[in-house]
């Protein structure tokens, strides 16, 4: 892998299809080990690496219209890989990987500071405020390729890296260094039953991500296609979730511009 | 018998100083207390040695027997395919560390000899379907992924590298396990000074780091350690401009993200 074209792993969400049925915040939490309580209803100190927001257009009833949004960590690229989170991080423990293009997160690293909490425009990073209590018997069930956390550090989504390590092993007995685009799919991206959620190499033009999204390289990664947005581009995260919709008030909400502020002329 | 010749010394001083400086009090008491001191410091350094090196080494690992005395070097002469007849690669790229029953069942369905050890396994696992509950010395920490596939496959290793001159041994040695961390102590080292003589003594990053720092595998997954990181810093701002190509994988480590090796 020394010195072929670097992968840039990223997602793209057709809006359109998705009913908002919350099958990829299930598959996410069973994939990742992640910890729940009894009552979750706290959205403060519940976690979930992907969640489904649900938008209004705030019209009355002819008009009125609905969208889910599937929030999973964006996985910043920022500029050359300063995203907002990782240029905080005083302790090295999540760092941006120029091979695949993920935000990677060292639960044994981090001290809980939450710097990078802060610094995340989109509220994808979560606290731990309690070590994990699985009922009765299912610590046998969890999946032994993520690490449980423990109290005092955050986590984030993953982009199931730990999915990327598992295909490269196999990859490796079987001589290759590149992976194929099913080889490595994220839970939610499996779990989705309308096939909202594509995933793949942003780079690699073969990928469906690449053909849906079409990401302008020299231009921070903007979509090439009128109906993809990401959310708040204009703060200039490069993130590598990109949206599709066709309704043009979705696009809009993604930025969340003011009502007298010109989107054109955003930067 | 050194601290009793302290001792002997200790008191020989404050009667000397008694001796040779009567009418000056005052001296005479520093003087025998500071012989004192002296003697209690030794003493106590001495009693802190032996609880650090001897008892707390006692106290923090617990001493297991696995469940069969299995003999490798018996195994190896008999197998065809040497240590790969057991520990092979599955084709989902995992690899079979711990070999499960099926691989023992192979030839164990029934005795082939007269050993107890062997009896044991027919009768308790085997005949019973039961998986054996090894206890696995090389078992890493939860926060680690390690990949053979990357290593043997892709680097070439050799597994006495990492795991010594196993496949000779004729009996399993003790399981001595962290009572804290429930970490085998393999993982640290038998050593309580932490010198090692062989490259498989331990288990620890630091072993990780000393191949994955070292200039041969630089631009593929390299760790900093932080005394190279200090004179790399210091040719960085000494000379800019000179840092090697294909070294900045990652934006904070200027390497390979720590997501490779850990989960």
């Amino acid at each position: 892998m020394k010195n072929d074209q670097a992968k840039k792993y990223g997602m793209v969400i057709d809006l359109d299809k998705c009913t908002g049925c919350g099958a990829c915040m299930v598959a996410c939490m069973a994939e990742n080990n992640i910890p729940f309580k009894e009552d979750e209803s706290n959205k403060l100190d519940s976690i979930t690496w992907m969640r489904v927001y649900q938008l209004t257009n705030g019209k009355p009833y002819p008009e009125t219209d609905i969208c889910y949004i599937p929030r999973p960590c964006m996985h910043c690229e920022g500029d050359h890989g300063h995203s907002p989170c990782v240029s905080v991080c005083p302790a090295t423990a999540t760092d941006y990987s120029q091979k695949t293009g993920i935000v990677s997160q060292i639960y044994t690293r981090c001290f809980g500071c939450r710097y990078c909490m802060a610094a995340c425009p989109y509220h994808a990073r979560y606290f731990n405020w309690w070590d994990p209590v699985w009922p009765n018997g299912m610590e046998k069930f969890l999946n032994p390729s993520v690490s449980p956390r423990m109290r005092g550090v955050v986590e984030k989504c993953s982009f199931c890296f730990h999915r990327h390590q598992l295909a490269m092993n196999k990859a490796f007995v079987e001589g290759r260094r590149e992976l194929e685009e099913n080889e490595y799919q994220t839970s939610c991206a499996q779990a989705c039953p309308s096939g909202a959620i594509a995933f793949g190499d942003l780079n690699n033009p073969k990928h469906t991500v690449n053909q849906l999204a079409q990401p302008d390289n020299a231009h921070g990664g903007q979509p090439k296609n009128p109906e993809v947005f990401r959310l708040l581009e204009k703060l200039g995260t490069n993130p590598k979730v990109y949206y599709v919709s066709s309704r043009e008030w979705v696009r809009r909400a993604g930025d969340n511009y003011l009502k007298n502020e010109n989107p054109g002329k955003a930067h | 018998m050194s601290k009793k010749d302290e001792k002997e010394k200790a008191i020989a001083l404050t009667g000397d100083s008694e001796a040779s400086s009567p009418p000056d009090g005052a001296k005479k008491e520093e003087n025998g207390s500071g012989g004192s001191i002296l003697l209690f410091f030794i003493v106590g350094f001495i009693a802190s040695l032996i609880v650090g090196w001897i008892v707390f080494p006692k106290l923090l690992y617990s001493q297991k027997k696995q469940p069969i005395d299995f003999n490798h070097a018996l195994h190896v002469e008999t197998v065809d395919e040497g240590c790969q007849s057991c520990h092979f690669f599955r084709d989902d790229g995992s690899f079979s560390g711990v070999p499960k029953l099926t691989q023992c069942t192979g030839c164990h369905e029934e005795a082939q000899g007269e050993d107890p050890e062997e009896t044991k396994l027919v009768e308790e696992y085997v005949a019973k379907g039961r998986e054996v509950p090894w206890l696995v010395y090389s078992r890493q920490p939860n926060c680690v992924f390690f990949s053979h596939a990357a290593h043997v496959k892709m680097a070439k290793m050799e597994c006495v590298t990492c795991h010594g001159p196993i496949g000779e041994s004729s009996h399993a040695r003790i399981y001595e396990e962290n009572r804290i961390t429930g970490i085998s102590r393999d993982i640290w080292g038998k050593n309580i000074a932490g010198l090692k003589r062989n490259s498989w003594d331990r288990m620890k990053m630091d072993e990780c780091a000393e191949c994955h720092a070292s200039e041969a595998i630089k631009t593929e997954v390299s760790i900093e350690t932080p005394m190279l990181g200090f004179f790399n810093n210091i040719i960085r701002l000494a000379f800019p401009g000179t840092e090697k190509p294909g070294r900045k994988n990652s934006v904070q480590t200027q390497h390979e993200a720590c997501f490779v090796c850990h989960k």
